[in-house]
């Protein structure tokens, strides 16, 4: 089987483009355009040369030594926490600038939630030169109060999205508008592996730079490319993607993802779309997505705010669908207690949404011998308030 | 003969009406379909509300909301208008966007549609490739017309396409937007219609997106077949009740 996009745009069953006709013109350019592009000389030399001198990479490849010896296996960080601007998401809005310049866009669009891929956006913005405009949720907006004001330094124009449950999802769904509203000169940069074909592959394809990196270190550090797993957290999905991506056909190394559930998968209060998800379409894609059963996409919920989406990305639906991918929820407590135990074993205070997938070994279990790499996607500084309000660090 | 291509053959500019279903409150739908038809529409467009639905703008954002909040589903419009035959003769199509009706069955969907006696749908995120790879053949089973959208952005290869793939009217959108967001029309719009008239088209267009009153109706329907309203009408509906509906449909087409 295969775990890659076909020509289609469809993994398995699900993916496609599911767009309104206003956006066809857009998303097809885009679809006609995208390889051709990233297979440019000059352009994998820019991306790679900014990628390397402004983003910090390659990130490390760390053995979290006290760690693994708690859960007596060998656990690898794959430190993207490193990256500039403090996470993943920089991979692929550096390349997205890219692909927008090659297609002569002036304007750049993004949705965002907690804020991450909004800056992630507005600073790759500010370093070509153009105008940006990213969509936040009004709640989200209030409770991200430093990634609003980072954006605005960075030059960005953050507009609330007042529709709906004024979260990540509404804010997606303001950004497309906008998009339809300015068909010529503006490029959506669409933050994980969600949206219509072509976005799923072309992050996917950004994020790659992750496991890339990692099969030449591990055969440094262990002396073979192959971990038996790799472990991510799952939102819509961009890190994860990033770090099976090389290893998605090779049966050897086991895919862990890892969903918010939030209070509890029977709370209502859930993010864990596999476990509680539907086919249907969500922003231009055929996925697995919480909805009602008259088919009303659902407002999610957890504690983290990257991982609050409804759905996720059709790679990650085709891979739960065709087992091909083990997939674990954790709770909220869960997650922010294995946030404090890899702060207080490595130094490493991680963003809530990568304490989801360093959370599992409590329960999962692997070899002595068995080596499993984490994608460590974020770092903490965005959450402290959050894990100030839950531990009572005051 | 299904009713749209019946109503198409008229030799008059036709006047379609959107309205959200279960708007105002869950149960206005049959009165506001009787008010229409009562007021001379031409042809009704049945708005099935749903949660996320991206190609409008705020004001049938909103009154998706509400339909949705006072409780209208699938399964209500259903039964709300299942009778709707026996005292309402003009072209009856539904809008919506397709997750709901993946959800309560694509086939299933269709099959209640024709035993009610809808004529045809729109579905603006179930696109041209996807509906011919899966869905013609059910839509066909039910007589049910499939209405495909064109924008001043598609390509004239693609109409051509769409144009060969319908089978009674193209819902032309006057301009790269989403619904409620223009103000009049300008001479880009006008050169737009008079480009598309140019092409010869085998179904006539109706245009939609922008159409507000009675000047802003005639200018679109110069070239085209005819005019939907939307977001102009949910406004006055929002504003005057439904006893403002006849009022309104007058000043459009007095």
């Amino acid at each position: 089987m295969n775990y890659n996009v076909n020509e289609n745009g469809y993994y398995g069953d699900f993916g496609g483009a599911y767009i309104p006709e206003m956006l066809y013109p857009n998303v097809e350019e885009l679809r006609q355009n995208y390889i051709k592009v990233m297979q440019e000389p000059e352009f994998q030399e820019e991306f790679h040369e900014l990628l390397r001198e402004y983003v910090g990479r390659p990130t490390p490849l760390y053995f979290a030594k006290r760690f693994s010896e708690k859960y007596g296996t060998k656990v690898y960080l794959k430190r993207e926490d490193l990256c500039h601007t403090g996470a993943h998401k920089v991979n692929n809005t550096i390349g997205q600038i890219l692909m927008a310049k090659r297609l002569g866009k002036t304007r750049i669009i993004a949705e965002t939630g907690a804020g991450q891929h909004g800056v992630a956006t507005a600073t790759v913005c500010a370093l070509m030169g153009l105008e940006c405009i990213v969509y936040m949720g009004a709640v989200d907006i209030k409770r991200q109060a430093p990634n609003v004001a980072r954006m605005k330094m960075l030059g960005a124009k953050v507009v609330p999205a007042e529709s709906g449950s004024k979260t990540l999802k509404d804010a997606t769904n303001e950004a497309i508008r906008d998009w339809i509203n300015n068909p010529t000169d503006t490029h959506y940069i669409i933050g994980s592996v969600v949206g219509p074909h072509p976005y799923p592959d072309m992050v996917a394809r950004f994020q790659s730079v992750i496991s890339e990196e990692v099969k030449k270190q591990l055969v440094e550090k262990e002396g073979r490319e192959n971990p038996d797993y790799v472990v991510a957290c799952v939102g819509g999905g961009s890190n994860a993607a990033g770090i099976y991506y090389h290893y998605l056909d090779n049966p050897n190394v086991g895919i862990i993802a890892v969903e918010a559930a939030g209070k509890g998968i029977d709370s209502g209060e859930s993010a864990a779309t596999s476990a509680l998800g539907k086919e249907g379409i969500i922003h231009g894609s055929k996925t697995l997505l919480m909805q009602t059963p008259d088919g009303q996409i659902t407002e999610p919920y957890s504690i983290s705010a990257g991982l609050d989406y409804p759905g996720v990305g059709p790679m990650h639906a085709h891979l739960f669908r065709s087992g091909r991918g083990e997939f674990i929820s954790i709770t909220d407590d869960a997650a922010m207690q294995a946030g404090l135990e890899l702060s207080k074993l490595e130094g490493i205070i991680p963003a809530i949404e990568t304490s989801h997938a360093l959370a599992i070994f409590k329960d999962r279990k692997f070899k002595k011998d068995d080596v499993v790499v984490i994608n460590l996607s974020g770092r903490g500084d965005k959450d402290l308030n959050t894990y100030i309000e839950y531990f009572n660090l005051a | 003969m299904n009713r749209i291509n019946k109503k198409l053959q008229e030799d008059k500019k036709l006047l379609s009406i959107y309205f959200t279903a279960g708007y105002p409150k869950l149960e206005d739908t049959t009165t506001v379909i009787h008010e229409l038809v009562k007021a001379g529409v031409d042809m009704i467009e049945i708005g099935l509300p749903f949660s996320d639905p991206l190609a409008d703008g705020p004001t049938i954002q909103e009154s998706s909301t509400a339909a949705l909040k006072n409780g209208m589903t699938t399964a209500t419009l259903f039964e709300q208008i299942k009778d709707i035959r026996k005292t309402v003769d003009i072209p009856l199509i539904v809008m919506g966007y397709f997750n709901p009706m993946l959800q309560y069955g694509v086939e299933e969907f269709c099959a209640k549609c024709a035993e009610i006696g809808i004529d045809g749908l729109i579905m603006p995120d179930l696109p041209l490739a996807e509906y011919e790879m899966h869905y013609k053949a059910i839509f066909e089973k039910y007589d049910l017309k499939m209405i495909f959208l064109i924008t001043p952005q598609t390509a004239d290869a693609r109409i051509r396409q769409i144009d060969a793939a319908s089978d009674a009217f193209i819902y032309m959108v006057s301009s790269a937007s989403t619904t409620g967001k223009t103000s009049g029309f300008s001479t880009v719009q006008t050169d737009y219609f008079e480009r598309i008239a140019k092409l010869q088209l085998k179904n006539p267009q109706i245009v939609g997106f922008g159409i507000k009153d009675e000047e802003t109706f005639k200018a679109a329907t110069q070239t085209a077949k005819g005019a939907i309203i939307g977001s102009a009408f949910i406004k006055a509906l929002t504003a005057d009740g439904i006893e403002g509906i006849g009022n309104f449909i007058s000043k459009i087409r007095p």
